[in-house]
């Protein structure tokens, strides 16, 4: 929240008259005011500069990545297998396998990820064991993705018995994005005003029904924003995938939307695209810009569509 | 009671038990994941060399002669890129944030928080790509050393990855900041850097621990970006031009050919518990820190 004592900070103070200085402007300049005007325009400017630093690169790398890729984009490289050990072709197996793990991760996800975010916001007491919870979702998004992986090793492929898989593998992407979605979800439930639940209880609804019928349908697109959120995550992981279904190459039949069973290994965008810029000599230069502007492009696109809707829902608001 | 009534009631308990359990179920995925990473290592524990473990840079899983397993290298790797990654991330990150929430004009702060939440989003392997085809070359370019994979670039990559959390939580930080601070400090004439630097920092101080605390345990955590960009020699950096391995890049290069259940994959699995553990104290730091300003 933007508070308007705080936008006006901001505001007015480079609005006033510009001949004067700021702050002690309207009194007699002095030396030390100029000092302090001084310092004050050098911090304002060096923060900027910092701050630009940090956005700079993100377009740089973006522009220099597509102008890389450029020449080898086309619906055909994105619609046929890698060819002659990773060396030809398009990235449509790598493509398909993504495709599954994140949808299947995501349909594992979002009812856990949705209900555990109901239970903190709605039933939760404010005690010790709410906190304990709290923190389990913070340490689980701060336990390492490769942490990640080797649980999914340990836990589905081996003790579960699932084997190398997609589904092992959506399993610990599910699990390494859950807290993606429980915290968009939490923050979605908390901003529908309490007069709604009281409004819906007053005339004898449940619980439930109410969460159901009153709080769910209110917040939906801001739990859509953090589905999205898990989905862009998902995407781009790969050590997480690496031990647990992902495999280095395997052809499908292209143009194929069913080619994968849920027990077979697959092929992954980031993890093709680790290998064919670390393990494989001798690819053509393009083929792994190629493949690093698809997954990257995907990803931010994914991702601007959850900073749009956000925006929308912002000003769509009725309360 | 009415057949109508008794389903609702049905209903209502069933959804109330399966939304308690999904409720403890980061707990219960938090536990899992110490539980079985522990299982598949615990067989080590007892036998392992613990002098050797921690004290030796002799790291050589599958030697013929005699296997050691030192990761005292590994820990130096991670050691030194984390940070370098903070020196380089925790200026710029609050920096950014003091600029974003305090000097910034409105339209221009959601701008700058969309390009920020952007730079959250690319994937870490995109960001190792990234070290191997563009840092690399630049490295090797600018400071006429042989080889563009070592600290530097590791720690530059790994900045610029951890500096979203940085600016997000500090940002959030300094805004939990009560105006009338500000208010009081420009009532007295004081400038908005006087403000920032005498007032808000102090008065944020814990929120930008916290968000300093999470940016290293990101740093620690990170596999695929410095798997690919800080190169693969195993041992002490003396420079920040030394090629250098992390612990988490190990871990990641190596599980694929350890075969399953012999002592390499599980001193393997020791190194993931010991990330583990780790990563799970900065992040309960941070949070204790952060919860310490809310019971203000």
């Amino acid at each position: 929240m933007i508070s308007p004592a705080h936008t006006n900070i901001s505001r007015e103070i480079p609005a006033a008259d510009a001949a004067l200085p700021q702050g002690a402007a309207r009194f007699t300049e002095t030396p030390f005011s100029r000092k302090k005007m001084r310092s004050e325009s050098a911090a304002e400017y060096v923060f900027l500069a910092m701050t630009l630093l940090l956005v700079a690169p993100l377009l740089l790398i973006l522009g220099y990545l597509l102008y890389q890729a450029w020449p080898i984009l086309s619906l055909d490289f994105l619609l046929t297998n890698p060819k002659r050990g990773m060396r030809a072709g398009g990235i449509w197996s790598p493509l398909l396998g993504t495709f599954y793990l994140v949808f299947l991760s995501l349909v594992i996800a979002t009812p856990i990820g949705v209900l555990a975010a109901v239970y903190l916001n709605e039933y939760a007491r404010n005690n010790w064991f709410t906190r304990l919870i709290q923190l389990a979702v913070v340490n689980l998004s701060g336990v390492p993705s490769i942490v990640h992986a080797l649980f999914g090793l340990g836990a589905f492929v081996l003790f579960a018995g699932i084997g190398r898989s997609i589904l092992a593998a959506s399993l610990t992407l599910a699990i390494m994005t859950l807290p993606v979605i429980i915290a968009g979800t939490k923050e979605a439930l908390s901003s529908v005003p309490q007069s709604f639940r009281e409004a819906c209880w007053n005339v004898g609804a449940t619980r439930w029904q109410t969460i159901r019928a009153v709080v769910l349908p209110n917040a939906v697109s801001g739990i859509l924003t953090g589905i999205i959120l898990q989905v862009s995550r998902a995407a781009g992981e790969t050590a997480p995938i690496l031990f647990t279904g992902a495999v280095f190459f395997k052809a499908i039949s292209e143009g194929d939307l069913l080619a994968y069973g849920l027990f077979d290994q697959c092929m992954a965008l980031s993890m093709h695209l680790f290998t064919i810029s670390t393990q494989v000599p001798d690819v053509p230069h393009a083929l792994p810009y190629g493949t690093a502007i698809v997954l990257l492009g995907a990803v931010l696109c994914i991702n601007a569509v959850s900073i749009l809707l956000r925006i929308v829902l912002r000003s769509r608001k009725k309360w | 009671m009415s057949g109508r009534r008794k389903t609702a009631v049905l209903t209502e308990k069933t959804m109330e038990a399966l939304i308690r359990l999904c409720g403890v179920s980061a707990v219960v995925f938090v536990f899992g994941i110490f539980f079985f990473v522990f299982r598949e290592g615990y067989d080590l524990l007892p036998r392992l060399d613990y002098r050797e473990f921690f004290t030796s840079i002799e790291w050589y899983p599958t030697s013929q002669n005699r296997v050691r397993y030192g990761i005292l290298a590994l820990l130096a790797g991670t050691f030194s890129v984390t940070v370098l990654a903070m020196l380089l991330a925790v200026p710029f990150g609050l920096g950014a944030a003091i600029y974003v929430s305090e000097f910034c004009p409105p339209k221009r702060r959601e701008t700058l928080k969309v390009i920020i939440e952007l730079l959250a989003a690319i994937p870490s392997v995109v960001w190792g790509f990234i070290g191997l085809t563009v840092m690399n070359p630049l490295i090797i370019y600018l400071f006429r050393v042989p080889i563009g994979l070592n600290v530097l670039n590791g720690g530059i990559i790994l900045a610029l990855m951890s500096v979203p959390i940085i600016v997000s939580i500090a940002e959030d930080a300094l805004k939990a900041v009560p105006d009338t601070y500000r208010e009081a400090a420009l009532a007295l004439g004081a400038t908005r850097w006087q403000t920032v630097y005498r007032v808000l920092l102090p008065a944020a101080r814990n929120g930008l621990l916290a968000a300093v605390l999470l940016g290293v345990g990101r740093a620690i955590g990170e596999t695929m970006a410095v798997l690919m960009a800080t190169g693969h020699a195993v041992h002490i950096p003396t420079s920040v031009f030394d090629s250098v391995r992390t612990l988490t890049a190990t871990v990641a290069a190596e599980m694929g050919e350890a075969p399953v259940h012999s002592d390499h994959y599980k001193v393997l699995f020791v190194i993931g518990i010991l990330l583990f553990t780790l990563t799970f104290l900065v992040n309960l730091i941070a949070d204790l820190t952060v919860r310490g300003i809310r019971n203000k």
